[in-house]
């Protein structure tokens, strides 16, 4: 990873296709982004008003997946104005919600069926992720991403060290807040033991099962997962919904979800999965 | 300036807005000739993810239309899929729905009012700058924004996509002591927020007077939030199933969000409206303070927006004291679904305004059909046209920045929350002899 070039590093935060909400990892910081902007220097962030798309910057964060044609060329454009870029969140990392409708094929049909005059639409068939165009020097997991993951990276980058790239399972932060396992216990189809840890165990914390908005974990054992489901007796379409829902961009969990929907209907499974996103 | 004059302005206007979009003006002969308010967000198709996932999906799927306001979806969400299933919640989590609302309000309207609106106000780029100079301002609105997030995070873990939320109640009832704790917090806030209201009181602001069609919910015992009728100052009284009956939505072609009407109309939702319909709802030392600026509501200035927006803040921190103060563990958090085919209709206020949520299910709680209408598209034929009346009013001699600068003072006044995903805000002004 290159290091930053000075002690005040410049950087700028981009948006694509989103919510904005990872962006409020910046803006629900309270005091702390007032500190923030003293150790960096913030050139571009329309949200916060700063609008300077163009400068050369330190850090480029990147939020949201791409969509259009203009999409791309504005990814290009930052990409070459920027050392490091990092992409905040589930859109941005691996398509988000939106690529489900990758999955389909089904863009045009969908188009079709909300909007009035479809001939106004200009959006691609396909929502992707940032790194499918450019270069990702670092991924921030998350839907949405936390305050805590995203200073943790710019202090490691301050120290001009890479950021600690956490691929725990959930399953080590559950046990370690000694929480009781909804799955062993209540039989709730729980995506713990496949996704990356990073949210704090929120669901099991409120009694409810991981839906896997973090992605997934090194290593992931989605098949012997989707056996367990299958045997509290979730249909393969259930199966599949638990897998293809915020991270079905992911290869690991897309390559589950497809698997669990062809036992269903083996004639729905034509499509290639696509490779993980590289690392 | 020279009748040959003719200029062209392509600059990356709006920003501290949710979500970019465009705006295309041209000006010729001192007349506007053509204002577009575009939004390019590229759609993201949610109400097709809907369909054919499970019901209990749906909370944690609509939240990520916006990470602003991800309360507001859900609550219209679980309403509406209640109403299908034929449920009714406990006094318990209507309340507790409340409450959880009132942190989603306080959030937004306070990130609204002190990181996107005032630097208007003061004349600075954003909040950074601002700082610097108002401290005091900055950090009294960051601490009231923080507030907000502590109020979602106890029913939900966290601000942005709670994950607490669910069709029959909560997953979880917050435990005793922390919504004690919380108790305390509000409390010491409330002197803050009534001085936050005076503060935005004595702002200047244009003055400028429009007539416009209110719409928002009414509810007979409480400031509106998470329940009540459909009301309009132009008389309509409806239920939500009724909407439809009444709302049209069009699409344009400068634009991928879709614009509603009322009866052909365009009509204003969010702070403003609510206030203009529901002040007399407001608590009496609410009412008081607001009394005390001298400034009257029912009022047809938009810039009155961000008072609006104080004021609810203050209710929000108002409901949420009460609430927390007779604060008891329920039986049991969330009522049992039993799932049945229907249709159901759900709407609340979210921060910047209605919320309309409708779907059918199929037997086994499976969404077969969503339709879902955000606060922005009811808004944005109500934006143009209130940009071609307040430009007008402003005057059109003005420098082009000056021009520009008005503009996105009247956008944010409405805190579009283009969100869900879009593009520049760009400003195309030309000028034509």
């Amino acid at each position: 990873m290159k290091a930053l070039s000075s002690d005040r590093p410049r950087i700028a935060v981009h948006k694509f296709s989103s919510c904005d909400g990872c962006q409020l990892a910046f803006l629900n910081l309270g005091e702390e982004l007032l500190q923030l902007s003293q150790r960096v220097e913030i050139r571009h962030f329309l949200e916060a008003g700063l609008d300077h798309p163009d400068d050369p910057v330190d850090i480029a964060f990147v939020e949201g997946s791409l969509s259009t044609a203009e999409e791309y060329e504005r990814i290009h454009r930052i990409r070459a104005s920027c050392t490091l870029l990092i992409s905040i969140g589930a859109c941005a990392t691996a398509g988000g919600l939106q690529a489900l409708r990758n999955l389909d094929n089904a863009h045009d049909e969908w188009r079709d069926a909300i909007y009035a005059s479809p001939e106004f639409i200009h959006t691609l068939k396909q929502a992707q992720p940032i790194s499918s165009a450019v270069r990702v020097d670092f991924e921030l997991w998350g839907c949405p991403i936390n305050s805590r993951q995203l200073l943790g990276a710019i202090n490691a980058l301050l120290f001009g060290v890479p950021p600690f790239d956490e691929r725990d399972k959930l399953c080590l932060e559950c046990k370690r807040q000694q929480l009781v396992c909804v799955m062993v216990t209540q039989q709730k189809p729980c995506l713990g033991p496949v996704t990356r840890t990073g949210c704090g165990a929120l669901c099991p914390s409120f009694g409810r099962d991981c839906y896997g908005c973090y992605g997934p974990a090194d290593n992931p054992n989605t098949h012997s997962l989707s056996q367990r489901f299958a045997g509290f007796g979730l249909l393969p379409d259930a199966i599949a919904h638990r897998f293809l829902l915020i991270n079905s961009g992911a290869g690991e969990f897309q390559r589950a979800g497809l698997l669990a929907r062809s036992s269903q209907d083996p004639a729905a499974a034509p499509l290639t999965p696509e490779e993980p996103e590289h690392e | 300036m020279s009748e040959r004059r003719r200029i062209q302005i392509d600059v990356p206007a709006l920003t501290r807005v949710e979500g970019e979009g465009a705006l295309h003006l041209v000006i010729e002969q001192e007349r506007i000739e053509r204002l577009q308010l575009s939004i390019f967000e590229p759609p993201r198709y949610f109400e097709k993810f809907l369909e054919g996932r499970e019901y209990h999906e749906v909370p944690d799927i609509v939240a990520r239309i916006c990470g602003i306001c991800p309360v507001a979806y859900q609550m219209s969400a679980v309403q509406a899929l209640e109403q299908a299933f034929g449920l009714t919640v406990s006094p318990w989590v209507e309340r507790m729905r409340r409450l959880f609302y009132c942190g989603e309000w306080l959030q937004s309207h306070a990130l609204h009012i002190h990181l996107l609106a005032l630097p208007d106000f003061l004349g600075y780029d954003s909040v950074i700058g601002m700082a610097a100079d108002h401290p005091d301002v900055v950090q009294r609105g960051l601490r009231l924004q923080a507030l907000g997030n502590d109020l979602i995070r106890l029913f939900g873990g966290r601000s942005v996509h709670p994950v607490g939320a669910c069709v029959g109640g909560f997953h979880r009832a917050p435990p005793v002591e922390q919504v004690r704790a919380l108790h305390l917090r509000l409390a010491a806030a409330c002197a803050e927020a009534a001085e936050l209201t005076r503060w935005c009181a004595t702002l200047t602001v244009p003055q400028q007077q429009q007539a416009f069609i209110s719409v928002a919910l009414h509810h007979a015992r409480e400031y509106p939030l998470h329940r009540g009728t459909l009301v309009s100052s132009s008389g309509l009284s409806i239920a939500a199933q009724q909407w439809e009956q009444h709302f049209s939505e069009q699409h344009a072609p400068h634009s991928t969000a879709l614009w509603a009407l009322l009866e052909g109309q365009p009509y204003l939702v969010g702070p403003l409206a609510r206030l203009n319909l529901n002040y007399d709802q407001l608590p009496a030392p609410i009412l008081h303070n607001l009394h005390s600026t001298g400034i009257v509501f029912p009022s047809g200035n938009m810039f009155h927006s961000l008072l609006a927006r104080a004021v609810e803040i203050e209710l929000a921190l108002h409901e949420a004291l009460q609430i927390t103060a007779a604060y008891e563990l329920p039986q049991a958090s969330r009522l049992e679904v039993r799932p049945r085919a229907g249709i159901g209709y759900g709407m609340t206020e979210a921060p910047r305004g209605l919320l309309w949520h409708r779907y059918e299910t199929d037997r086994d709680g499976r969404i077969l059909s969503a339709r879902i209408v955000p606060p922005t598209s009811q808004n944005q034929a109500r934006i143009e046209e209130d940009l071609h009346r307040s430009l007008q009013q402003f005057g059109l001699a003005h420098p082009d920045d000056a021009i520009r600068r008005h503009c996105e003072q009247v956008i944010r006044n409405y805190d579009p929350c283009i969100s869900c995903a879009t593009h520049f805000l760009r400003l195309q002004l030309e000028r034509r002899p």
